[in-house]
């Protein structure tokens, strides 16, 4: 199992170390130094590597590589779950996973990291548990601390630890008891130059806010629960019932969650919300090149597209671009040679245009590749997997009434197209 | 309101104090002295804030372990951080200062008889973190205790340091019989109980693989399957793992099992789905395929895998790794699901590759079409390794689907007019892979092809170019000027491109002999004369000898027709596969190696194997491990090397497997062996009385010493001597023997000159060898040994040499051979190599037996026999070639082949062909049939062979000879 973990920052310094066996040395890290200079850019070292003695299962996030050390044969998905459960509980404690917030609160993180893994098996990973044993750290908490000589330990054994609910804690006490729910769908696709849709699919999540009095028991269920054939649910959602009558059944956990997600295939048919025209070219013999972008409105089925922004990673040999936008603004980033162009909402009737020279460093040939273009939005009030909708939540086991709500929005995941 | 405001501001000011950095920020003079200060305070905060700074340190490695008698005297508290503060501590030093460690026991011991459960667990857990040999004393007790407490809480934190003990001290866990109490836990009433106790106890067995620790039965399984249903996510992880080590007593439990698992699929964590599907890929194995059950499984597990890939790039990685493993297993799964596949802009290079990877494996011909749109998309990304690697992938493409082959070599010429370099080189090599697969089919695209040359630079793409230049010689008007323009640096290329344009020069010059003598001279002198590498000088010695004697059978040799490349040479060997499904989801899978590649230590891994099916009708599980079968039942001697002799010899460089995939059976075997044949052939054809036999094959690797002037002696094989009219015909007179050869020239053998020959008489093999000293001192002390060889040749007894051996003196020695030594497959197949000693040195050569003296005098079958198996043999293994010039009538003939063992069995004459049927037997008791056609008046004969295995095709080529 997990013997040791390691943060290291994204240029390579090992700022925290933790072991839950025997000590390993820190030049272990060598290994993955190496390999991170080799893959050049920090996201590309491969997760697994092998060293003669240990195995190093690596994640990257916020900047930071997450690299765990293990001696035995272990499932690395078990690994790599548990450094994005550490990471997640970084964030939900400090309100950010940096280099800056972790050093701040070494003490606290290592009291996380030892509650969170014993002898590399872990203990306890749920948000819930974890704030009864380590309260987080509020200005607020540190000053009554202060004042008090409290302690931000927990001093019983959380109620949540051994229960069947282990997501929730026992006596949670609200004044206004409140459900909310966000349908949030992604679109991913890839569009070819003629703006033909290569592939496409849709990864939705639905993500709670819960905040209600006791141990309430919530029903949710959909008009059109057929849609979903392939779902991951929250560890609290009841399977069997679902199974059988296609509905969520749960005792949910307090505060935010992800009740399940799900996945609409590429082989169902995906509705893509705006259309890209373009022209990207370099000449053959000059160093400059030609941009041409306009996007407009597609399959939006009513709605207004907002926040839509357009990125395109240049290749390397581009200097500069002097483009023209008809609407937002746009930015070259001189170092990654990214053009960024955020273009708010889109306007059905004057569709936003992009255009402009773009020039090459002085003797380098016309560039090789492709450069793709990635686009972001945003639609409120829509799913567009064609109507996911909520009917109805009922809730039962407490008496109160609580305030519902759903939400629906749609978004750009990863949505590219070639040129 | 102002009351408020400046509450605010002091809370800024706290704010900026209450983070943990300011427990960096000590005065450089006496840090230690002054935590030693504050942590002896009377007041209680500044002893934890002293606390927290010594933590604060130790995380980023500096040494605070000259505290630890402070620290320690802290522990006694009732401030639950502030012990839990300690705790971290002590783990971390007490290995460091163990007697002072001691002193930390008594208020563990205090700790685990505290009533709150959450003290209890905490002191039994740290104490097990404790690695100190003294302390684990101390802990038997307090854990025995807290392994029965009445909180699960405390349970659980137990069945974890049962491991933790057992990591430091294997004997006392054993002798305290926690291993047992352990098992008891498995049948816990709370889940996370059960959960860790099976996660302590698969640790605990890894390091003892034989000690059945985890006896799994069904009771066993019924209240881990229970309990999966209501632990947490990483106990379902154990649990699942820990199931799949189970073996199903038959396919109703299997399918039970199943049933209980699927649930599992939909779980948020990938960890527990890829666990879970271990399970079922695993139980699978032994469910009936007609069952509805089945293909109702089968469906589902396509869901949850491709929502594995909408995750964090890293779990997209392990993921694509198994999925890879699982594709091969059971191509159905996703065969619907190539998109999910398909490669986006800013996916890391790591998933890239490995996408493409599953991509090809799930390549047919209902998808091809998109898959090579999106190949050729992604042959004009970025990364170099990449875009190499889609190339690539396009002529796998072409090769595994026929009916894309057309569309593939136009999406590649489309990349060629691209002129990006790698793309074009790349491209390329691929190229010549699609003409070996499908000769005679796109060669209208070598004129653009030719265009390129300048621009290759890369070793493979040369060699590539060089080979279609070679092989399409008759169809390219300059391509002895393209090959002398490589000529040109002959010495400064690798030797894959050395090798490459010899062959292809001395094809170019079998093609269009005329106007090409002086280049292949050139090149002959080159490979032969100037050059240090002993392959470049092999190949080129044969090929001088082949021309320099017989151009026409240098012609069959090295323009013979090439065997097609395999299909799938990538394919992962089934029996490491079926490994590798067991282990779905570890690190084996990621590395596709058996864990017993790789794992530390001796510890004896456990290959897994998937169970068989239950059902009666299922005997053929699938075609893979059909073939597997067909692999393993054939003695792994008789499998010719895939680098065979010929194929060495023409170049045809397969693109060798990257994986030990099995040599396809059957097809490609025969051609090989066809191949060998005709090697071996005109081996004994040619060489049979040159000097030093060891010279002819560029298949071995002893380097040859015959000087290149003997090659060009007048040559007369040993089918001559054979049907020489000279021998009265119809005496019976003992198999044939060759004339000795040289087979130990004096230069290496420091003086010793050794020639000889092989013979049958009255059915033993002997080896008859001439000794010669020509050095200038007496040889004594002779002995000989063989090294293992196709037909277990071994000699009888010791080798005669009673006298010494004088200088100028020669010895004529007869050494009986059997055929009883251990037997080893030879390249060719009667080469044998020999080891001689005297007092001077050892020396080793190879010589080459004629397979006649193989043929044993039992060799006559009977009538009957004879024409059943000639009709059971199917057309595969026959083969026919023709004798010339060989004026013998078909009696003369018949009687001379008996002498060798030869034996006829029946003759008829149709249209004035003598046609006779003719048995013969190896020592090793294969069976050789043959029809001789003899045309009264012509010299020509035509032979054909049938045998039962392809192998002997070899020796009764060789038999032929006679």
């Amino acid at each position: 199992m997990i013997n040791s973990l390691f943060l290291i920052s994204h240029s390579g310094d090992i700022f925290l170390e933790k072991h839950w066996k025997s000590v390993i040395s820190r030049s272990v890290c060598d290994y993955f130094l190496e390999a991170k200079e080799k893959a050049g850019d920090p996201e590309n070292v491969a997760p697994v590597l092998q060293t003669p003695h240990h195995y190093l299962i690596s994640i990257y996030r916020g900047k930071l590589f997450f690299l765990s050390v293990t001696q035995t044969e272990v499932p690395p998905l078990f690994v790599i779950e548990f450094l994005h459960r550490v990471a997640d509980t970084f964030q939900d404690y400090f309100g950010d996973c940096s280099e800056v917030v972790i050093k701040e609160n070494t003490v606290t993180v290592y009291e996380l990291l030892e509650e969170m893994l014993d002898n590399g098996f872990p203990l306890a990973t749920e948000s819930n548990v974890l704030k009864e044993m380590i309260r987080p750290p509020t200005i607020l908490r540190s000053v009554v601390n202060t004042l008090t000589g409290g302690s931000n330990v927990g001093g019983t054994l959380p109620t949540g630890q051994l229960s069947n609910v282990p997501w929730r804690r026992a006596g949670v006490k609200y004044t206004n008891n409140e459900a909310y729910f966000d349908v949030i769908e992604e679109i991913d696709a890839i569009l070819d130059k003629s703006g033909t849709t290569v592939f496409a699919e849709i990864q939705g999540v639905v993500e709670a806010c819960v905040k209600l009095t006791g141990m309430p028991d919530l029903t949710l269920s959909f008009m059109n629960p057929r849609l979903l054939d392939d779902v991951s649910f929250h560890p609290c959602v009841r399977f069997k019932r679902w199974e059988s009558e296609r509905v969520l059944s749960f005792i949910p956990p307090d505060g935010n969650f992800r009740l399940m997600s799900y996945h609409v295939s590429s082989q169902n048919l995906v509705a893509i919300p705006v259309y890209v025209k373009q022209n990207i070219s370099f000449l053959e013999t000059g160093s400059c090149g030609r941009l041409d972008i306009t996007i407009g409105p597609k399959q939006t089925m009513g709605k207004s597209v907002e926040n839509l922004t357009v990125t395109i990673p240049m290749p390397k040999s581009v200097l500069s671009v002097n483009l023209t936008a008809t609407q937002g603004t746009y930015t070259f980033d001189l170092t990654t040679k990214v053009v960024l162009w955020d273009v708010g909402k889109l306007n059905p009737q004057k569709l936003p245009n992009l255009r402009g020279s773009i020039s090459i460093q002085t003797g380098s040939p016309k560039p090789e590749e492709n450069p793709s273009i990635n686009i972001g939005l945003q639609i409120q009030q829509l799913a567009i997997s064609a109507g996911l909708k909520v009917s109805r939540l009922d809730m039962y086991g407490e008496k109160y009434k609580p305030f519902k709500g759903v939400k629906y929005v749609t978004k750009a995941g990863k949505f590219q197209v070639r040129t | 309101m102002q009351e408020w405001a400046s509450q605010l501001c002091e809370n800024r000011q706290f704010g900026s104090k209450m983070t943990d950095s300011k427990y960096f920020t000590t005065t450089k003079k006496g840090e230690i002295f002054e935590l030693k200060a504050e942590l002896n305070s009377d007041k209680k905060e500044k002893k934890k804030e002293a606390v927290k700074k010594v933590i604060a340190s130790m995380t980023v490695g500096k040494d605070v372990s000259a505290l630890f008698p402070d620290v320690v005297n802290c522990m006694q508290t009732d401030n639950l951080e502030l012990k839990k503060l300690v705790y971290l501590y002590l783990m971390n030093y007490a290995k460091s200062q163990p007697d002072m460690a001691i002193m930390a026991v008594n208020t563990f011991v205090k700790d685990c008889e505290d009533p709150n459960p959450l003290i209890r667990a905490l002191a039994v857990r740290t104490m097990g973190c404790i690695r100190v040999d003294k302390i684990t004393e101390y802990l038997c007790e307090p854990l025995r205790k807290c392994l029965k407490d009445e909180d699960p809480y405390v349970r659980k934190t137990a069945a974890v340091c049962v491991a933790k003990l057992h990591d430091i001290n294997a004997q006392l866990v054993e002798d305290q019989g926690f291993l047992d109490t352990l098992k008891d836990l498995i049948s816990d009433s709370n889940p996370m109980v059960v959960a860790n106790a099976v996660a302590a106890l698969s640790e605990i067995a890894e390091s003892h693989p034989n000690s059945n620790l985890l006896d799994l039965n069904p009771q066993t399984i019924n209240k881990l399957l229970t309990a999966l249903n209501e632990c947490t996510e990483w106990g379902q992880i154990f649990i699942l793992d820990c199931l799949a080590n189970y073996t199903p007593r038959d396919d109703r439990e299997s399918q039970s099992i199943c049933e209980r698992v699927t649930p599992r699929l939909s779980h948020a964590n990938s960890a527990v789905v890829l666990s879970a599907v271990k399970v079922l890929m695993k139980f699978m194995e032994m469910l009936p395929k007609d069952l509805d059950y089945y293909g109702t499984l089968l469906k589902k597990l396509a869901p949850p895998l491709v929502t594995l890939l909408s995750a964090e790039p890293e779990l997209q990685y392990v993921a694509l790794r198994n999925i890879n493993l699982i594709v091969q297993r059971r191509p159905e799964i996703l065969k619907h699901e190539m998109k999910v596949f398909f490669v986006k802009y800013n996916d890391p290079i790591y998933v890239k590759l490995e996408k493409l990877d599953i991509m090809i494996r799930l390549a047919s011909q209902a998808n091809i079409a998109q898959v090579l749109a999106e190949l050729k998309e992604y042959a004009t990304e970025v990364d170099v390794d990449f875009v190499r690697k889609a190339v690539r992938a396009i002529g796998r493409c072409a090769i595994k689907v026929e009916q894309s082959a057309e569309r593939c070599v136009s999406t590649l010429l489309d990349l060629i007019q691209t002129k990006v370099n790698y793309v074009v080189q790349e491209a390329i090599v691929v190229i010549k892979d699609i003409f070996r697969k499908y000769p005679n089919k796109y060669e209208s695209v070598i004129a653009t092809l030719c265009e390129n040359l300048d621009s290759l630079d890369e070793p493979e793409a040369r060699a590539a170019m060089i080979w279609i230049v070679g092989e399409y010689a008759e169809r390219i008007d300059n391509a002895d000027e393209l090959l002398e323009s490589f000529l040109e640096g002959f010495h400064d290329e690798s030797t894959q491109v050395q090798l490459q344009l010899l062959t292809a020069i001395v094809k170019l010059f079998l093609k269009k002999p005329t106007e090409t003598q002086e280049l292949v001279q050139q090149v002959l002198s080159l490979a032969t004369q100037d050059s240090d590498n002993p392959d470049l000088r092999d190949r080129g010695y044969i090929y001088w000898r082949l021309l320099s004697t017989d151009p026409v059978a240098a012609k069959e040799v090295v323009l013979a027709e090439k065997p097609l490349i395999s299909e799938e040479t990538d394919l992962i060997e089934p029996t490491l596969l079926e490994e590798l499904i067991c282990h779905i989801g570890t690190l084996a899978s990621v590395y596709h190696k058996p864990p017993s590649a790789f794992v530390e230590g001796s510890r004896g891994v456990q290959h897994k194997r998937l169970p068989g099916s239950a059902g009666s009708g299922e005997s053929v599980e699938s075609p893979d491990t059909g073939s597997a079968a067909g692999v393993s039942d054939a003695p792994p001697a008789v499998i010719p090397s895939q680098g065979d002799l010929l194929g060495d010899l023409l170049n045809l460089d397969l693109t060798p497997p990257a994986t030990t995939g099995p040599p396809p059976p059957a097809t490609s075997g025969m051609q090989l062996g066809a191949m060998d044949l005709l090697g071996g052939g005109l081996d004994s054809l040619l060489g049979g009385d040159l000097g030093g036999s060891s010279a002819m094959g560029a298949g071995f690797g002893a380097p040859p010493a015959a000087p290149a002037a003997s090659f060009s002696a007048p040559v007369s094989g040993g089918l001559d001597d054979l049907f020489d009219l000279g021998g009265g015909v119809g005496m019976p007179m003992g198999t044939y023997s060759p004339p000795k050869t040289v087979w130990l020239p004096a230069m290496k053998g420091k003086g010793l000159e050794i020639s000889g020959t092989f013979a049958r008489r009255a059915g033993v093999i002997q080896m008859e060898m001439t000794l010669t000293n020509k050095a200038m001192s007496v040889m004594t002390d002779f002995a000989i040994q063989f090294n293992r060889n196709s037909f277990g040749l071994a000699p009888a007894g010791p080798l005669q040499v009673l006298t010494p051996l004088s200088p100028n003196q020669s010895i004529e020695v007869t050494l009986p051979l059997n055929t009883v030594g251990p037997v080893m497959k030879m390249d060719p197949l009667n080469n044998l190599q020999v080891a001689v000693k005297n007092n001077i040195d050892v020396f080793y050569f190879s010589c080459q037996y004629p397979i006649s003296m193989l043929f044993v005098e039992d060799g006559k079958m009977e009538r009957q026999v004879f024409l059943a198996t000639w009709k059971d043999i199917s057309n595969d293994n026959e083969a026919q070639f023709q004798i010339k010039d060989c004026h013998l009538s078909s009696d003369a003939a018949s009687n001379k082949l008996q002498g060798s063992n030869i034996f006829t069995i029946a003759k008829r004459t149709v249209d004035g062909q003598d046609m006779l049927y003719q048995s013969t037997k190896l020592s090793n008791g294969i069976w050789v049939l043959a029809e001789l056609r003899v045309q009264t008046g012509n010299p020509t004969f035509t032979v054909s062979l049938a045998q039962q295995t392809v192998w002997s095709n070899h020796c009764s080529d060789c038999a032929a000879n006679y």
